[in-house]
């Protein structure tokens, strides 16, 4: 069993939706990074989503540029990220850890050598936010190489073909898109998110996660209510660290309070 | 079909999201292509709008040795002062065509935005061009020709605030509106079908050279050169001659402040194979993958990536690709002033400084033509303060 499949039948048994923080790795630094993350575990968080910082961030908004580009100013590189990362998982053996990121990234280490790191450093999935379904084949096969579960995106301008391969090739969990647009910016949603869980659990596939616009627990209730199996919050979670730059204790407080308030939104 | 790939290159290396909206521009462009009624409107608007074909100009007094020949393509002289036109009437009609009313594009140092803003005025679209705040600042003109036809410039302060950074904040605007706006963008790089429709757009740039060349010369010339950034003239001129195995092709880079030093924009040169605004091909990077800015005194050449033919074409060795300097380039800029009376865009005398380059080495009879790109009135207040600097003045 995965660390994914674990979570998704201990909430199930709880009667509760996952709540998953995304923040990027080494913003503001390192070091703060690592508390970053052990505050978002002692909220508690179900899983986590970990960016790793890239220099064009296309499928993100300004909250999360500005994250990748804190990051990116303080000298964080890829290696740094996994050592955050190793940190976290002797922080916590259990809780299933998600890397987001762009695929320069994973090209510039050599894809079989980025999976395999990644599965050392503790990682149990990869989305790469700039892959998608149709060019995906050789990150799918270096994931199931490192025993990685890749991620998909189910986007609700996608015809019922792309909804089957997200669910064929997708492990761990689906990621659910309800509108367009890029990360931390407001548009309507487009299919309703309950037709789209629909059809995907009809076509099998692994638990969705409803991702962008979760700011609030409001958004989470809705999210689990609809049907999903959890919510993933992530500009408003890296707004928490812009906001708090300069007093570090208090922004992994308030992280922690953000976390537990969104959390507790996830009862069914 | 077009698999939008060139060899390893090419690729829609972008977020799921815009797959249906690159798909559906995929399908639009190649109905338009078997379309004869699309191929006859594109052509009447390059024809009777935009001044096609262009002359090719047999340079008079540059060329000192008595062995060569140069030839100009003079895209300046094309409505709009550059190649760029072309592909814009071409993107915009299959914006109408599309049923959609928005145009989003990106501009660099201004030349793309104006050719979309003319495009979208003369076609009833609406129009918004996302440019960096710094090229904003240094592009003054351009901007407020832009204004002037319409379109909304927005400057961009995240990032670098140059090109790429405009590219990236067009893709965002993108995600969320591609059920009414199409973006247009302006070169031959790209996730797929942009690539392959820019480069089909331009291609009768390398068309129209090669028959005035066989009507002047009797042949095909010997050596075809063009400037590439992101590499629309380039390809636009190249394409017609790739099956001609006896033409060399070659494509020159931004230099910059030389190969050797840390600015210059010269992707296939110096960079290496990664992923960049949705294609596998040539970029610049550092060992992580982050990318890395790129330098040019011309501001459209100033990118850190290549369209993904062009890296197919530098990898297979059908074209040479090489960089000439700034130095070299303002060089050129002012040759080609005082001896022909054409100011050409600082892109354009890239390549032209490699042609003088190249034209001094030859020892047989050689036959050259180079794509002047554009017209270099854009870069006079530029020139003027560098060669100021420079006390060439």
């Amino acid at each position: 069993m995965s660390r994914y499949s674990n979570l998704f039948t201990r909430l199930n048994d709880a009667r509760q939706g996952a709540f998953v923080p995304f923040v990027t790795l080494g913003d503001p630094t390192k070091e703060i990074s690592v508390n970053i993350v052990k505050s978002l575990i002692d909220g508690g968080a179900d899983a986590l989503e970990l960016g790793i910082p890239f220099s064009d961030p296309i499928a993100d908004g300004p909250v999360i540029q500005a994250a990748n580009i804190r990051a990116l100013e303080s000298k964080i590189n890829t290696q740094d990220c996994f050592d955050i990362i190793r940190e976290i998982r002797a922080y916590n053996a259990d809780i299933p850890i998600g890397l987001l990121l762009y695929s320069n990234l994973i090209f510039a280490q050599g894809l079989e050598h980025f999976y395999q790191q990644a599965k050392e450093a503790g990682v149990d999935s990869i989305l790469v936010a700039d892959v998608p379904l149709h060019e995906s084949k050789m990150f799918r096969q270096a994931a199931q190489q490192a025993d990685i579960e890749p991620i998909f995106i189910a986007t609700p301008n996608a015809s019922d073909d792309t909804l089957r391969q997200c669910a064929s090739y997708g492990r761990g969990y689906t990621y659910l898109l309800s509108r367009s647009g890029v990360t931390g910016t407001e548009t309507k949603a487009e299919m309703p998110a309950d037709t789209m869980i629909n059809k995907l659990h009809d076509y099998n596939a692994a638990p969705a996660l409803l991702g962008f616009g979760i700011s609030a627990p409001e958004h989470v209730q809705a999210a689990v209510k609809s049907g999903a199996a959890g919510a993933i919050s992530g500009s408003a979670v890296v707004k928490i660290i812009e906001d708090n730059l300069n007093e570090p204790a208090l922004m992994c407080e308030r992280l922690r309070e953000f976390v537990a308030t969104m959390k507790a939104a996830t009862a069914k | 079909m077009n698999t939008g790939y060139f060899g390893d290159f090419g690729g829609m290396y972008v977020p799921e999201l815009l797959v249906p909206a690159l798909k559906q521009l995929e399908k639009e462009f190649e109905k338009a292509q078997q379309d004869e009624s699309f191929k006859e409107e594109f052509y009447a608007l390059l024809n009777e709008y935009a001044g096609r074909p262009t002359p090719l100009t047999l340079s008079r007094n540059l060329i000192k040795n008595p062995k060569v020949k140069l030839y100009l393509k003079r895209e300046d002289l094309l409505h709009g002062g550059a190649h760029k036109t072309n592909q814009v009437l071409g993107q915009a009609l299959l914006t109408k065509r599309m049923g959609k009313q928005e145009v989003i594009a990106e501009t660099g140092a201004g030349q793309h935005g104006v050719a979309t803003a003319l495009a979208c005025a003369l076609l009833g679209l609406k129009c918004r061009v996302y440019m960096g705040a710094k090229d904003v600042e240094r592009q003054q003109p351009n901007v407020f020709r832009m204004r002037l036809m319409g379109a909304e410039v927005i400057p961009v302060t995240a990032g670098s605030g140059t090109l790429k950074d405009a590219v990236n904040e067009a893709l965002r605007d993108w995600s969320a509106n591609y059920k009414t706006a199409h973006y247009l963008l302006g070169t031959a790089a790209g996730p797929h079908p942009f690539p392959t429709i820019v480069r089909d757009f331009q291609r009768m740039i390398g068309e129209e050279a090669k028959q005035q060349v066989i009507e002047a010369e009797g042949r095909l010339p010997d050596i075809v050169m063009a400037c590439v950034g992101g590499g629309s003239n380039a390809i636009g001129m190249f394409a017609d001659f790739i099956d001609e195995k006896d033409v060399k092709l070659v494509g020159i880079e931004p230099a910059g402040k030389g190969l050797d030093s840390d600015e210059h924009g010269a992707a296939l040169c110096k960079g290496s194979k990664g992923i960049l605004h949705g294609a596998y091909t040539y970029i610049m990077q550092d060992s992580d993958g982050q990318i890395e800015e790129s330098y040019s005194v011309s501001a459209g050449l100033d990118y850190p990536a290549v369209g993904p033919q062009h890296a197919y074409l530098h990898e297979t060795g059908r074209a040479e690709y090489v960089g000439i300097t700034d130095t070299e380039a303002l060089d050129a800029f002012q040759a080609l002033a005082k001896n022909e009376g054409i100011i050409p865009a600082l892109e354009s005398s890239h390549a032209l400084a490699y042609a003088l380059k190249y034209a001094e080495q030859q020892t047989e009879e050689t036959v050259i033509v180079v794509n002047l790109s554009g017209r270099g009135d854009k870069d006079l207040a530029h020139v003027h303060n560098v060669l100021n600097e420079r006390g060439a003045l």
